[in-house]
């Protein structure tokens, strides 16, 4: 629990969530959904696209396309912190709720935490670390829900400017070797690059070749 | 009980248009990662893409703001940003003072645009 409390990330988090809960108001769902929303899908980002498009009135193909877009990068966070997690003894069942709860503040904070704690203590540590996020959250979109029509709008634009810088900083903040800060980066200036080709999935092809270039320069290092 | 969750059909759209198309990602994860080495070269690289996608779900948010963030001017944004990465620096890699600066730059510029 110190742990929960002790990251500057969730006061973030819980200002999104305010956020989500206020949008998912506004959109006119239920308060019932929007805590749903939070508990299942976990990802801030996911869940703006998801209440934004079909608020707008897209189909559930369309917002069921965008969310996935915006959810592969949840794919190589899931890889990377599984074998952090794994122990001789360990079945892959033991993992799945590991799985669920890993989303941005919970992979980078995997980074800063887990080197501190023993690795058979590791898959309690994230459960308790990572279903304490979740409550929070879940307040968070309760209280932003009922506050909806009190918020005004450079309060709303400040919310939703918190997820890039915190995001931003605390990656940055973990970074140790010449490649990580070129993943970071490069992944920030292929985006706009990115974007002129008009795929629908420019965040994949910005990501995978700024990594790749990131992994080229790691591996030029290592020769050295 | 019934106001507090709404129709049972947006519940439906909830799992089919949220949960589902964001679990699939986690689940292969799980799936492909319970099987990988610690110190595989694979590992990194997959780890630098992970990095570099975050990075672009973050420059996406910058780019192409989203409702009310959008009623903020595109100098403005990339102004807090740069004013947020200079105090992240100068602490010693805070990520506090980082999004505190950004935050403040953001609203002292909005409010003296008026």
């Amino acid at each position: 629990m110190r742990s929960v409390a002790s990251t500057v990330l969730t006061l973030v988090l819980f200002a999104t969530y305010l956020g989500i809960g206020a949008l998912a108001h506004d959109s006119h769902f239920s308060l019932g959904w929007a805590l749903a929303s939070t508990l299942l899908v976990w990802a801030g980002p996911a869940q703006i696209i998801l209440i934004s498009t079909l608020g707008s009135g897209a189909t559930v193909v369309q917002a069921a396309i965008a969310v996935t877009v915006s959810a592969i990068r949840l794919f190589p966070m899931v890889v990377s912190v599984m074998p952090m997690m794994r122990t001789p003894q360990t079945r892959r069942r033991h993992l799945v709720l590991v799985a669920h709860l890993t989303a941005v503040t919970l992979w980078v904070e995997c980074f800063r935490f887990l080197p501190h704690v023993p690795r058979e203590r590791r898959i309690a540590f994230i459960h308790g670390l990572g279903s304490g996020l979740v409550c929070v959250c879940l307040v968070a979109t309760a209280i932003g829900y009922g506050l909806a029509a009190s918020l005004s709008q450079l309060f709303a634009a400040a919310i939703l400017m918190l997820t890039p810088l915190a995001f931003l900083f605390s990656t940055a903040r973990n970074c140790r070797e010449a490649a990580d800060f070129v993943a970071l980066g490069l992944g920030l200036a292929l985006f706009p690059l990115a974007t002129m080709l008009n795929s629908g999935i420019d965040i994949l092809v910005s990501g995978v070749s700024a990594g790749t270039i990131a992994y080229g320069v790691h591996w030029w290092r290592e020769q050295q | 009980m019934s106001d507090f969750i709404g129709d049972w059909h947006a519940l439906l759209i909830l799992l089919i248009a949220g949960v589902i198309p964001n679990q699939i990602w986690r689940m292969l994860g799980l799936w492909f990662g319970g099987s990988l080495d610690e110190g595989s070269e694979l590992l990194v690289w997959v780890r630098a893409v992970a990095t570099a996608i975050l990075a672009g779900v973050i420059a996406q948010i910058l780019v192409q703001p989203a409702g009310a963030l959008a009623s903020i001017p595109d100098w403005l944004r990339y102004a807090a940003v740069a004013a947020g990465f200079a105090a992240f620096v100068a602490t010693g890699r805070s990520t506090l003072a980082g999004v505190a600066s950004g935050e403040l730059l953001m609203l002292a510029g909005k409010w003296w645009l008026g």
